[in-house]
């Protein structure tokens, strides 16, 4: 069932202003949860609701259900730090992020969605020669497919980011200059998994919260045949897991291991201030970045907490850590209140690039590996479609298939924003 | 802010110590295991909601790579031993 999705306009707001906003239609439908589709996706986060919406209007298959086990967008694409930008290092991330940067770009539109996408640019601060070398080396790639660096000195750094007085040339660690990718912005998150959830809804996928998967199924055959949640069982010859951090625990239901482990990551909000930084400050040497978002609050993320962990708080040490360095670079921000702190957890692969592949179990898909995939959704989730629609990667995801491991041909990635 | 205690000094935060990642059984011979069995052993670390072993150096006290047994949901230590 299809429906006639309502748009959204200043034309609409207006109208319904006049009526008292009594007459918005949902945004998406509840609909009875059937026992059988073509495809299942496994959790309603960024990746899960992008592949849907591409599954419905890039290939025509619209009989899917996304099983949600919470509430749809409250995983970590709700908790994230909404960063997008494509200045990775390897031939085969960089053109893929690089399209993601380019979805988002139109994707207001694309969604009827104001995603409040806005373009800030991102400015490394590199305090050490070795993160100044890492950074000519991602240049000397990014430069081929089209994103962009350049060096900045630290006059210039200090003109464009006038809140940064740390740093100095009797400090720990003096900032030797700076790299600017213009590429980047930040949008809003909600909106994210609210524009994908309604336009894939109006596509006529069906989306269904409050319903965890406990267990893969398999047939006789060992292909997959369905999954196990509590309000019963769903059947479909294709499932594709896009849990972020519980990869591991659905395939392991089915004796599949992975090559991921599951970390935390934090961040925390300040009060809201007056306008002062029109820019993302990211310091990879000292493990913290930060932007404003549009409410005025500072926006702050730290370095991953160490080893597995699948909690969704944030650590005292990582805070006080990401805190202390924060100050080094920031000291007026000794007088900032911090409001709001939290963590979410997420899976990272061996050679810390994402899996988008086929399983070694028939009809199973995998999405994973995603610890700073926000700014992958659009095109993760275009991979991930095209992937369940035809069996084949394209080509932007077909570097991150599991092969890759079979192989020991890795794609080994590295952290951009808290490398350490 | 986890509580290690180390055998040589006692409990100490966490941040005296570096992460070393997951402890791994000893590196097989390759040529003694199917391309399967080697490819797990160097990418596939156990991922549980539950516990795992792990490496940790003690670089800011005794200098000395511990093994410990850790939760991933509760942080709970279960044992820290020097070695393997
Ligand atoms: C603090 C923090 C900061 C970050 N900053 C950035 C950043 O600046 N830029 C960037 O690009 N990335 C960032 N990330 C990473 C980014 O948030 C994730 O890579 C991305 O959101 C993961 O994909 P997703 O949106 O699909 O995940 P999620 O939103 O987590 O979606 C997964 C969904 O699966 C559901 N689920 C899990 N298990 C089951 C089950 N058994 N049955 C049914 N449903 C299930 C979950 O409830 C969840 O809703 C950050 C992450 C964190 C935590
Ligand atoms: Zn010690």
């Amino acid at each position: 069932m299809v429906s006639v999705m309502q748009r959204y306009s200043a034309l609409s707001l207006l109208r319904h202003a006049l009526n008292g906003h009594r007459n918005w239609q949902a945004a998406w439908r509840s609909p009875p949860l059937r026992d059988r589709y073509s495809a299942i996706i496994v959790g309603a986060g960024g990746h899960g609701l992008a592949a849907a919406y591409y599954l419905a209007k890039e290939h025509g298959i619209t009989d899917v259900a996304v099983l949600e086990a919470g509430w749809l967008g409250g995983g970590n694409v709700a908790r994230n730090t909404v960063t997008v930008r494509s200045n990775y290092m390897r031939d085969e991330s960089i053109p893929f992020y690089v399209r993601s940067v380019d979805l988002y770009d139109g994707l207001t539109r694309d969604l009827n969605f104001n995603l409040m996408q806005s373009k800030r640019t991102m400015i490394d601060v590199l305090q050490t020669w070795g993160m100044v070398r890492d950074r000519r080396r991602r240049r000397l790639i990014m430069d081929i497919y089209g994103s962009t660096y350049q060096d900045i000195s630290v006059d210039e750094l200090r003109r464009r980011v006038p809140l940064l007085t740390g740093g100095g040339p009797d400090s720990r660690l003096p900032i030797l200059g700076a790299a600017v990718h213009t590429d980047a912005s930040v949008n809003r998150h909600d909106a994210v998994a609210w524009g994908y959830a309604r336009a894939a809804d109006a596509l006529g996928v069906e989306i269904h919260q409050k319903t965890p998967v406990t267990q893969l199924l398999r047939g006789p055959d060992g292909a997959i045949s369905g999954v196990e949640t509590p309000r019963g069982t769903v059947r479909a010859p294709i499932v594709a897991l896009a849990v972020s951090g519980h990869t591991t625990t659905l395939t392991e239901t089915v004796g599949l291991r992975l090559p991921l482990r599951t970390i935390n990551l934090t961040a925390f909000v300040s009060e809201p201030v007056k306008p002062a930084l029109d820019v993302i400050v990211n310091c990879p040497d000292l493990g913290v970045y930060l932007s404003q978002s549009d409410k005025g609050e500072m926006v702050i993320g730290g370095a991953p907490d160490l080893g597995q962990s699948f909690r969704r708080d944030i650590k005292q040490g990582v805070f006080e850590h990401t805190v202390a360095m924060l100050l080094e670079l920031f000291p007026a921000f000794r007088r900032l209140k911090l409001l709001r702190q939290w963590g979410g957890h997420l899976d990272m692969a061996h050679d810390a690039s994402p899996i988008v592949s086929k399983t070694d179990i028939p009809g199973l898909i995998v999405s994973a590996g995603w610890w700073g995939g926000y700014k992958a959704i659009p095109a993760g989730g275009a991979g991930l479609a095209h992937l369940i629609a035809t069996g084949r990667p394209d080509p932007l995801t077909a570097p991150f298939g599991l092969n890759r491991f079979r192989h020991l041909d890795y794609v080994v990635e590295t952290g951009t924003t808290t490398a350490r | 802010m986890l509580l290690i205690d180390c055998p040589f000094c006692g409990k100490r935060t966490e941040s005296e110590f570096a992460y070393g990642g997951p402890a791994l059984a000893p590196r097989p011979d390759p040529a003694a295991l199917t391309d399967a069995e080697w490819v797990d052993w160097l990418t596939v670390p156990p991922n549980p909601l539950g516990w795992v072993e792990e490496r940790w150096w003690h670089a800011r006290g005794c200098g000395a790579w511990l093994t410990l047994r850790r939760h991933t949901v509760t942080h709970e230590i279960a044992e820290v031993r020097h070695g393997r």
